[in-house]
Formats: structure tokens, C-alpha cells, sequence
């Protein structure tokens, strides 16, 4: 199990909850975790969002996810 | 923790000359309007003359008449059914119904030349019905503004909310009004900042030519000819690898050269010209109208700080337009980095984007960030001087560092806010005394910096010289810092290693030189493609000694027997394994993609000194530092250049520029003798102090240096300002008629 740090806007679509724990190993199993748990999130994930996991961004959907780790959905952010 | 030169490195840290200096210095760089080709048309662009407008009819009849015009296009001659952003790209390309701000493309004439093509464009008759409009943030957003298009909000939006607010984001932690109440001193102000133009020196150009076969080619400035060809190809409704693009030299873009303006006009016009090549080349004075600056915004914040300046909360509320088109505001960004340099244990943040009649913004800069930090840096400064605390001190106490929660959330890995701090105090420009009218501001700044899908080939010559081809056009010296970096890792001097930016039919798909990334990712897979054929240059040299290749060991650029069993062979220099590797298996080469994270943050400082003449309100910058972290240094007169750069462009955002919309909606000062950005004789040299911080996410430590500069001019002039003046301005730009009223109400109060 992993838990999964919302942005507060997106309480509204996760029961008013900001921290969300769902059964997952990898990224892509916890994107699919959260929009099993919470459909209203599917949206603004395919929208595109970053993930941090222990202060870094993870691209990779297959990467593991370390037991405890500290998880962040944080808006997609690219720069000039 | 300043830059020390001396880390044992052999080319990672020294200044060698720059690969593209003679080609610019002698006029042989090609830049996108350097490019032609036999047969080739010119393209002129009719544009909306109002900010506002439903587009009732379009008669190209006489201009299709005039001898040498070969083609005209409107919006009819593009495929309809896009959505989401491909619609946005494909709107602002040339507009549909309405003309939704002054300059908006309504159609394009090709002809035989450019006078041609601008005579026919006068001819093209667009019929409009002018509709009211609004280009400021707040006044798109109150009660009884045009609605610029209906239905265009998010989920994210509060009921009851006007149509042109389209965007809502909140987010925070903590409990706010508990940290106001812990506070001794509770302070809040609004803030208002103008959009301003990136300002690079080369206006949009590109040559481009499709057949009736929908094949096409494309030579444009760019910092990202991916991203041109898939926007391109999406306009267009033709599949993206039916487009190839080659990018020319690029006289600048700091983000605004990230999307599409007016490409796929050329791409359409050729194809209705029979395919031939057509070139299109903006005047100054589209630039501005028509291309992306970045928001202008309205930002409202509120900070809680006890008698020592330990920060208890923070609150901030942000208004940003980006345009008539959902998603081109950076307020996500700016709301994001508002308090990334603190650490406060309140925080919350909300923002608005909103719908306005003015051109489709792009990115600058750090996005967002310049314009956030305006608002929280300048009343941090305030609460100090009330509270009689030094501002750098003050700074320090609140610094983030490694473990500390971020305002937007994950905990900090190793950055380095505090390094670059202590290395401000130190510096003797802080010693430098203070006359009459004169004052010193200080500021830090933030930006996140960005990794990305990145593709990168390597290939060894026949003389043992190395090719890196990358597809990040440089802007900012990555070809001398990749070239830096496979030197190093492979052995070789730096001469030895070219770095060629190539086409999209090259290399996988690469995001553009954005967000801080190219030496970071590119430089990134550049070492391990490096890496590869390193392996596979020892199994040559394996093979040929009849060794096993993990005897092998590569060093000072040569394979070299290694363990006790290797045997004793002489070092096989990479030049010898390329003369012969035609018959020891072939060509040599190596390739690394990746979707690159662990990109890290950077952060920075700036102190500036002004003096300000109380009869006319104009501000001289006397002198400037710039302190920033850049994990490492691969090039260091690029990264002080970067420096110097941000600081230069932050300058003229806080001191001059700014967007002038007359009561019509047209913008006013569309060339650079109205749109003052500084020249150098407005600036002293800027001095730079490079921190470095390594960064664990990067083989070298490198952390993206080219945004984080921009960041911190703002609130540092309008501090230094306050400092010499006693008057506070609390909106951009600070323009001598503004700073001259300011002081003028000062006294009068």
C-alpha cells in the first residue's frame, strides 16, 4: 500500500480527502488505484500531471515504489 | 561552497571557446530567415486590427487577382474537429469566428515576393463586427465583462463564477489562521505586474513546403522542432512523421519559441501553391501583437512573521490572463513557486486563470515565478524593515534545505537556498557604500527546472573523433557543455567531440531546450551514449588482444589491459579503434533515451544597488550580483552568461516593460524604440558567484541554471527602489513617470 498526496483541488474528487491510500508496486498500478478508487480523478490524471516520489519527479510508470515513500501528485510543470 | 575550480575534473569547469562563436561573430550562423530555396514564395499574414470581432465575411478576390500571388488562406482551408489544445493551436493559428485580440491572424497570401505578398494582404477584404472586449485581468473577471468564449471552464471553477474564469487551483497545508494568530506582525497587499514580452532578438521565421501528398518539410527558429511538428501536423489533420524539421540557428527564445504562431500557415500555403517552398518572416511588430508574451497578474498576499522573522503563514491569491485560451497562464507555476524558498509550516495558495483579449501567452522564464516573487519577496522586505530585522538574515532563518517540506508539498532533496545565501553575505558588494537617493534591495528566487523525453546518438569517426547529435537546439552554449561532458567522460579533449542539433527524422522525439533541461537531460544521455560505445570500444580492443572484455578498461581515452590476467598490451587509443573499426564489427556508436527526472532545483540571490533621481523618477542600476546554485559548473562563462541573462531581462520587466493597450484594445508600442527592453548601456556588469550544489539526479551534479535568474530582479529593484525613495511600488513596471508619482505621494502624505 502507498500513500498518495493530493493537491486540495482535487479533494472533491476523492471523497475530501487530501491523502489517498491505494494497493500498488509502480506508478502505473497506483494511477490505476486511484482511478478505480476515485473515477472523478481520471480526468485530470490523462490531462497529464508529475509525480514526486521521495522529492523526485518519476517519469517512468514502471518504476518501483519504495516501501514508505513519500508520494506527491503535483501539477505539470515545464518551464521556458 | 562557491565554485571551486580546481575539483579535479580535466575539461568539466574550463572555459573553452564556444563551438558557435565564428559562425555568429562572421554572420555564417543560419538563422530561420538565412534559409531559401529555388521556386520559393513569401508569405504575408492579414491580421485583426481589432481585439474583439466576429468575422462576418473574408473576399480575397482582389488580392488573388493581383499578378505573383499564388495562394490565400483562411480558416476554411484547415480541417475542422479539433479539440482541446490542438483546437487552441489550431484558433490562434488563424482565427475561426471571431478575432479574439489586436493582431490575430485571419488569413495568409503567398507570392512571389515579399512586397507582393504584403500588398495582397491589404487587399484581402475582412468583414467584422466589433464586439466589446477586455484585456485586464481583474476587469475580465468582474461582473458585466464580454464574455470571450462561453463554456470554456474547467471542472476546477465555483459556481458563479464569470464565464472568463476558467481555472481554479487551490492547494496548501497546515492550518493558515492558526499561523497568523502564532504571528507577531500580520501583514497582507496586492500586487499587480503587465505582461512583457520574452524579447528575443530574431522574430518567428521559417521555410516551409508541403505537397498535395501532405508531405512536408520545414526549416524554423525553434526551441523545439518536435513540439513543431506535432502542433504543426495537428492543425494541419496530416500525421506528424509526414513532417520533417530542421531547426536553424535561434537568436533567442526563453520559452516563447516552445509552440507554434505560424507555421503551419507556411506548411498550407505551399500546399496550395502547388508546393512550393514559401517563406514567412514576422515583423517586429507581429512579434509583439501576435505572439506569446507571458500573463499579466493580480496578486493578493498575506504573511505572518514573528519579532525574530521566523515566518508562521503564508496566504496567496493569484489572477493571471494568459490570452483567449484556457491553459496558457502560468498560474499553477507562479502559485507553485510563490514559497518554494520557505520553510512555513502554514501555507495556502489559490489562483485564477482568466479569458482576456490579448495574444496567446507562451512560456518565459520560470513561468510564473518572476511575477510571484515580486508579490512575496517585496512584503517580506516590507515586514523586515518594520520589524527592523536584516533581510538576508531573515531569509536564512526561513531558508528551505534539505528536508524541508515545500510549499507545494514533496520534502526537499539536497538544494542549495542556504549555500547561496551565505555566499550573498560574504560578497563585497554588500560593503559598498550608499549615497544620496541610492538604496540596495535584495531578493532570492526559485525555479524547478525540468527534465524530459530526451534522445541522444553518439557516433565515433573513422579518426576517433566523436559526433554527439542531440535535439535540443542550444540557446544557451549546450553544444559546448555536452561536448564538455562527453570529453570528460570519454577522455578526449574537447575539440575532439562535435555536438550537431538534427532534424526530427534523427532521433526520437525531444521535448525543446525548456525548462532549464538541455545540458541537464541531453548532457544526461550525451554520458551514457558515451558510456556505450566506451563498452563496446573495449570489446574491440578485447577482441583484437584475444582477452576477455572485462579485462579491459578505458581511461585518458584508450583502451588499456587491467587485472593480472590481462596481459601487457600497449593502451588502444580511441583513434586506433576507430581507423579499424570497420573490420573489427562495424560501425562504433551509442544512444541513450529517456524520460529524464531527477532533474534538481535551483535557487538564487540577487542584491542590487539603485540610485533614483527624485526629479524624474528614473532609476540607474548601479551595481548587481547574481548568486545562484548550479549544481555544477560544466562551462562556467555559460552559466554566468545565464546569470547575467535572467538579470538583464528581469531588469527591463521591472523597470520598463510592459504591454499598452489603448481604450480600443490595440496595443500601442509593437516596436523596441515603444517596448524599451535595457541595451548595455542601461546596465552595469553584472557580477555572478556560482554555487555549487550538486545535484545526485545528474552524473555530473548539473542543475538547469538558464530560468532561476529571471526570478528574483523584480522584487530586488522594487526593495532597492523603496530603500532610496521611502516610496513602495507595488505594480510593474516601475517606470520613471510611476516611481516619480510614488515619491511625489510620499511626500505629499
Amino acid at each position: 500500500m502507498v500513500e498518495v498526496n493530493l493537491w486540495s483541488g482535487l479533494r472533491r474528487f476523492a471523497d475530501g480527502q487530501t491523502v489517498v491510500t491505494v494497493e500498488a508496486q509502480t506508478l502505473r498500478q497506483m494511477f490505476a488505484g486511484l482511478i478505480a478508487a476515485h473515477p472523478g480523478l481520471e480526468p485530470v490524471i490523462k490531462a497529464g500531471v508529475s509525480v514526486s516520489v521521495n522529492g523526485v519527479i518519476e517519469t517512468n510508470l514502471s518504476a518501483p515504489l519504495p516501501e514508505g515513500a513519500e508520494i506527491y501528485l503535483i501539477q505539470r510543470i515545464k518551464g521556458g | 561552497m562557491a565554485k571551486d575550480e580546481t575539483q579535479g575534473f580535466r575539461l568539466i569547469g574550463t572555459r573553452p571557446d564556444r563551438p558557435d562563436g565564428l559562425d555568429k561573430v562572421t554572420g555564417r550562423a543560419r538563422y530561420g530567415a538565412d534559409i531559401s530555396a529555388p521556386g520559393m514564395l513569401h508569405a504575408a499574414v492579414v491580421r485583426s486590427p481589432h481585439a474583439h470581432a466576429r468575422i462576418v465575411k473574408i473576399d480575397a478576390s482582389k488580392a488573388l487577382a493581383l499578378p505573383g500571388v499564388k495562394a490565400v488562406i483562411t480558416r476554411a482551408d484547415l480541417p475542422t474537429g479539433l479539440t482541446g489544445e490542438d483546437w487552441n493551436l489550431q484558433e490562434n493559428t488563424l482565427a475561426g469566428e471571431k478575432a479574439l485580440y489586436d493582431g490575430h491572424a485571419v488569413a495568409a497570401v503567398a507570392a512571389t515576393t515579399k512586397l507582393i505578398a504584403q500588398d495582397a494582404a491589404k487587399l484581402v477584404e475582412v468583414t467584422y463586427e466589433v464586439l466589446p472586449h477586455v484585456t485586464d485581468v481583474d476587469a475580465a473577471m468582474a461582473a458585466g465583462a464580454p464574455v470571450i468564449r462561453a463554456g470554456t471552464a474547467d471542472h476546477s471553477v465555483p459556481e458563479g463564477m464569470h464565464p472568463n474564469v476558467v481555472k481554479y487551483i487551490d492547494f496548501g497545508h497546515g492550518d493558515v489562521e492558526a499561523g497568523f494568530a502564532a504571528a507577531d506582525l500580520v501583514r497582507a497587499q496586492s500586487y499587480k505586474t503587465e505582461a512583457t514580452h520574452q524579447g528575443y532578438i530574431e522574430p518567428h521565421a521559417c521555410m516551409a513546403q508541403m505537397g498535395s501528398d501532405d508531405r512536408g518539410e520545414m526549416w524554423v527558429c525553434t526551441q523545439g522542432h518536435w513540439y513543431i511538428r506535432r502542433m504543426s501536423a495537428a492543425v494541419l489533420g496530416v500525421d506528424a512523421s509526414k513532417l520533417r524539421v530542421t531547426p536553424s540557428e535561434i537568436g533567442g527564445g526563453f520559452g516563447g519559441k516552445t509552440t507554434i504562431f505560424m507555421e503551419p500557415l507556411a506548411l498550407a500555403l505551399s500546399k496550395k501553391a502547388g508546393g512550393r517552398p514559401v517563406k514567412l518572416v514576422m515583423s517586429r511588430s507581429e512579434v509583439l501583437r501576435a505572439t506569446g508574451p507571458t500573463a499579466s497578474a493580480s496578486m493578493d498576499v498575506k504573511l505572518g512573521m514573528k519579532k525574530d522573522g521566523t515566518l508562521t503563514a503564508a496566504k496567496v491569491m493569484f489572477r493571471m490572463q494568459g490570452g483567449p485560451y484556457i491553459g496558457s497562464s502560468p498560474v499553477g507555476e507562479a502559485l507553485s513557486c510563490a514559497l518554494a524558498c520557505y520553510d512555513v509550516p502554514n501555507v495556502m495558495h489559490e489562483g485564477y486563470e482568466v479569458l482576456a483579449n490579448r495574444p496567446k501567452a507562451a512560456a518565459y522564464r520560470a513561468p510564473g515565478s518572476p511575477m510571484a516573487a515580486f508579490a512575496v519577496e517585496s512584503l517580506l522586505d516590507e515586514m523586515c524593515r518594520e520589524l527592523g530585522l536584516d533581510p538576508l538574515k531573515v531569509r536564512l532563518k526561513n531558508a528551505a534545505r534539505e528536508g524541508t517540506k515545500s510549499s507545494y508539498g514533496p520534502t526537499y532533496n539536497r538544494i542549495g537556498l542556504v549555500e547561496s545565501l551565505e555566499a550573498t553575505m560574504a560578497h563585497k558588494n554588500l560593503l559598498a557604500p550608499l549615497g544620496p537617493n541610492q538604496g540596495r534591495g535584495v531578493a532570492s528566487g526559485f525555479w524547478f527546472n525540468h527534465g524530459g523525453e530526451t534522445s541522444v546518438s553518439l557516433a565515433i569517426g573513422e579518426d576517433g573523433t566523436v559526433t554527439v547529435s542531440v535535439g535540443t537546439p542550444d540557446i544557451g552554449g549546450s553544444r559546448a557543455s555536452i561536448a564538455l561532458m562527453t570529453g570528460e567522460c570519454l577522455g578526449i579533449p574537447y575539440e575532439k567531440v562535435r555536438v550537431n542539433v538534427v532534424e526530427t527524422g534523427a532521433l526520437g522525439v525531444n521535448e525543446p531546450t525548456h525548462g532549464s533541461r538541455a545540458t541537464f537531460a541531453s548532457g544526461l544521455a550525451a554520458v551514457e551514449a558515451a558510456r556505450q560505445a566506451m563498452a563496446e570500444m573495449c570489446r574491440r580492443a578485447a577482441a583484437e588482444w584475444d582477452i576477455d572484455p572485462e579485462a579491459v578498461e578505458w581511461r585518458d581515452g584508450a583502451a588499456h589491459p587491467a587485472g593480472p590476467n590481462a596481459g601487457k598490451f600497449p593502451p588502444m587509443s580511441i583513434a586506433e579503434i576507430g581507423a579499424k573499426m570497420g573490420g573489427s564489427g562495424g560501425p562504433i556508436s551509442g544512444h541513450h533515451e529517456v524520460t529524464a527526472g531527477g532533474f534538481g532545483a535551483s535557487f538564487g540571490v540577487h542584491v542590487v544597488d539603485v540610485e533614483v533621481d527624485p526629479e524624474t523618477g528614473r532609476t540607474t542600476v548601479l551595481r548587481y550580483l547574481v548568486v545562484q546554485d548550479a549544481g555544477r559548473a560544466i562551462h562556467p562563462a555559460y552559466v554566468e552568461g545565464q546569470y547575467q541573462g535572467g538579470a538583464a531581462q528581469g531588469i527591463g520587466w521591472a523597470l520598463n516593460e510592459e504591454y499598452v493597450y489603448g481604450a480600443d484594445g490595440r496595443l500601442q508600442n509593437t516596436v523596441f524604440l515603444d517596448y524599451r527592453i535595457p541595451v548595455a548601456s542601461d546596465l552595469p556588469m553584472i557580477d555572478t558567484v556560482i554555487v555549487e550544489v550538486p545535484n545526485p539526479g545528474h552524473p555530473y551534479g548539473v542543475r538547469g541554471v538558464g530560468e532561476t535568474g529571471i526570478t528574483p530582479p523584480l522584487p530586488a529593484l522594487a526593495n532597492a527602489i523603496h530603500a532610496a525613495t521611502g516610496a513602495r511600488l507595488r505594480s510593474l513596471p516601475m517606470s520613471p513617470p510611476k516611481v516619480l508619482a510614488a515619491i511625489k505621494a510620499k511626500a505629499g502624505g
